[in-house]
């Protein structure tokens, strides 16, 4: 009788662990393995990437469709390589997509806007984003630098 | 001054002494795998450690989340980004506290009463006595209390972190009125499984082995006697939430520092 309730309560306890653990990754992870989503990545050159990190997401229309996963910078042509891993198939984003480095929420998260373009050719596994259309980090102090020496030519 | 250095080179030897036999008695009763027969030893060394500290696991926890909840509320309401309660609360809670705590709080609900225990068979000469009848007392006392230690924390922790963000919700959504769904999605958005819940589930398993070890082998290594016994229950707990909280702080630089 005694055993019985041992039994009994343990294997309670066991299962109500294995239901937080499950609970853990479901509900509060959302299970979040960015490895083996399948998904292909693209490339974007970037002026300036102030704020961007390492699983930024990447954004189309305000849906999140791909994480950061590197950041580089072009030591010669001075300017930073963002690498994107983007959900799904690729064949989805058209050949002059554009990016830009936008900011969310008050805390100041940056993350990458894409911006769908209209031509037919699409971007494959590896490609990288036009130079043309793309937009770096907005910084407020490059900026106010600039309205300064521009009223003080003027 | 000879005499102050032969003090403090006994005191070295007879700590080193004692680390090693800790190692060999942890090595022992860890090695032989458990039989059938040590199944139904651990199932009721798994009711102590285990089932009855849920209990204190669950107040706490939800205690905790509840506090935490509050202060990243009033904190990051004066900044207008009450949408990161939910995941501050649960990154706080599964990479540190939900860990650190639940073995803090294990060392002193279930080491301890480890260490008493093993320290009074001792004191009694159950061990002796059953050394005597051929049976091995780590195999049959050591074992199944360490190999219940290291099953029950990291289920306590899960239970801790599950109830902690309950109470957490509790606090920000019901009664400060945060929203529920940037509560949830701003959860989802940075909790990782390997790199939060999975990381956390490791220090627990290693803050486990190493509580359960410290209460076990003080227990074993007493001073048979009713001061010794007692000294040997403070000694568990004393030294179990200093070695966590030490492992922590080097558990977190290896896995999340970057240098």
């Amino acid at each position: 009788m005694q055993m019985r309730t041992i039994e009994i309560s343990v294997g309670a306890f066991v299962l109500a662990g294995m239901l937080a653990l499950v609970f853990l990754a479901v509900k509060v992870s959302g299970i979040s393995l960015s490895e083996d989503r399948g998904g292909y990545i693209i490339k974007a050159r970037f002026d300036d990437v102030s704020g961007l990190r390492l699983r930024s997401k990447v954004t189309m229309a305000g849906v999140t469709i791909g994480r950061v996963s590197g950041i580089d910078v072009d030591m010669l042509r001075g300017d930073a390589e963002v690498t994107m891993e983007i959900d799904g198939e690729e064949g989805g984003l058209t050949l002059d997509t554009g990016a830009k480095i936008l900011t969310e929420g008050v805390l100041g998260a940056r993350y990458v806007s894409l911006v769908p373009g209209a031509d037919p050719d699409t971007l494959r596994d590896g490609d990288y984003i036009l130079d043309e259309f793309t937009q770096g980090a907005f910084v407020l102090e490059n900026l106010i630098g600039d309205i300064v020496t521009r009223l003080g030519a003027s | 001054m000879i005499r102050f250095m032969r003090s403090v080179g006994a005191q070295a030897l007879e700590r080193l002494a004692s680390l090693g036999r800790a190692t060999v008695m942890w090595g022992t009763a860890m090695w032989g795998l458990p039989g059938p027969g040590d199944f139904t030893l651990m199932l009721k060394q798994i009711y102590h450690v285990g089932v009855l500290s849920l209990i204190i696991i669950v107040l706490s926890a939800f205690s905790i989340g509840a506090v935490i909840a509050l202060q990243f509320h009033t904190q990051l309401s004066r900044f207008g980004a009450e949408d990161a309660v939910g995941l501050g609360l649960a990154l706080t809670l599964l990479r540190e506290l939900g860990p650190v705590v639940t073995a803090l709080l294990f060392a002193g609900r279930a080491g301890s009463a480890i260490t008493a225990e093993i320290g009074l068979m001792k004191a009694t000469e159950q061990l002796s006595s059953m050394e005597m009848m051929g049976v091995d007392p780590l195999h049959r006392i050591v074992a199944p209390r360490l190999w219940a230690g290291i099953i029950s924390m990291p289920l306590l922790t899960a239970v801790f972190n599950v109830v902690a963000i309950y109470g957490g919700v509790i606090v920000a959504v019901e009664w400060l009125g945060s929203d529920p769904g940037a509560f949830w999605s701003g959860m989802r958005d940075a909790v990782e499984l390997w790199e939060d819940v999975g990381k956390g589930m490791l220090k627990s398993v290693a803050f486990a082995v190493v509580v359960t070890w410290i209460a076990v082998f003080q227990g074993y290594d007493t001073e048979p006697t009713a001061e010794g016994i007692g000294l040997a229950t403070t000694r568990t707990v004393v030294i179990s939430s200093v070695v966590v909280l030490a492992m922590d702080f080097l558990l977190t630089l290896s896995m999340y520092g970057d240098f």
